[in-house]
């Protein structure tokens, strides 16, 4: 990792050639999550967004503030995979889904809030490269990253 | 051109990486601040912040009245993942592990 101080907003942009349906598929069932999430079971229930573990640890739990599928999701943020970045403030994570032409969807993720969570900011902003390049490998060539 | 083609191509003047290299310092900052950081006129920038954006490396989101500038840093880590990391197998690393420690000693 370099040494940059992590940033408090963060955006992530990329065009993944698969439908505004599908993306939201794979950001929200655990069947595609664990394909590319760290191995996570990310389940949506009751207004509450749940990471688990290969294990079934919880890794986070955090409250789902917008859910308009398959345009909009926004969720809180808190790493409950590691007990440093338990103890910070919670942050925000917005994903936004657009249709473009060709079949092709954009799709950006800003995390935001990270005033207060300065560890997790630096430890996201690998994450969430290998994540949505992942995302992005799974949904276009049905493999995931590497596999 | 291909979404690889606009990257290398933006990616391929020194401006434009200052401009990279000044929001991975800090990100989110607005083209006046962009804009007093470079010996270039505000037309000049903004045609520069435009390719940029028009690769994918840059997004800009509105913040109020304001444009802010936000580093995007998939584009990169896309042509990471298919053009650099197939080509860092061990031997190659090892050769250029070699090549540094032979020029930090020599």
């Amino acid at each position: 990792m370099t040494t940059m101080t992590a940033q408090t907003t963060q955006v992530y942009q990329l065009f993944i050639k698969a439908t505004p349906d599908r993306v939201w598929e794979a950001i929200t069932r655990p069947e595609f999550t664990t394909r590319y999430f760290f191995a996570s079971r990310i389940e949506m229930e009751d207004g509450r967004r749940r990471a688990y573990g290969p294990k079934g640890e919880l890794w986070g739990d955090s409250a789902i503030l917008e859910e308009d599928p398959p345009r909009r999701l926004v969720h809180e943020w808190q790493g409950l995979y590691d007990p440093e970045l338990a103890a910070e403030e919670t942050s925000r994570v917005t994903w936004e889904i657009e249709p473009q032409d060709d079949g092709v969807t954009k799709l950006t993720l800003v995390h935001d809030q990270l005033e207060g969570a300065p560890k997790t900011a630096e430890s996201v902003a690998g994450g969430w490269m290998f994540v949505l390049s992942g995302l992005k490998t799974l949904l276009e060539t049905g493999e995931p990253l590497g596999g | 051109m291909t979404d690889d083609d606009r990257v290398f191509k933006a990616l391929a003047d020194p401006t434009r990486r200052f401009l990279l290299d000044r929001l991975h310092e800090r990100d989110g900052r607005t083209l006046s601040e962009l804009e007093s950081e470079l010996e270039m006129t505000r037309f000049g920038v903004m045609k520069h912040l435009r390719l940029l954006e028009d690769a994918g490396l840059v997004v800009t989101r509105r913040s109020g009245r304001e444009k802010l500038h936000y580093l995007n840093p998939m584009p990169i880590r896309l042509i990471h993942d298919r053009w650099i990391d197939k080509y860092r197998e061990r031997y190659v690393s090892a050769l250029a592990d070699l090549k540094n420690e032979l020029e930090e000693t020599g």
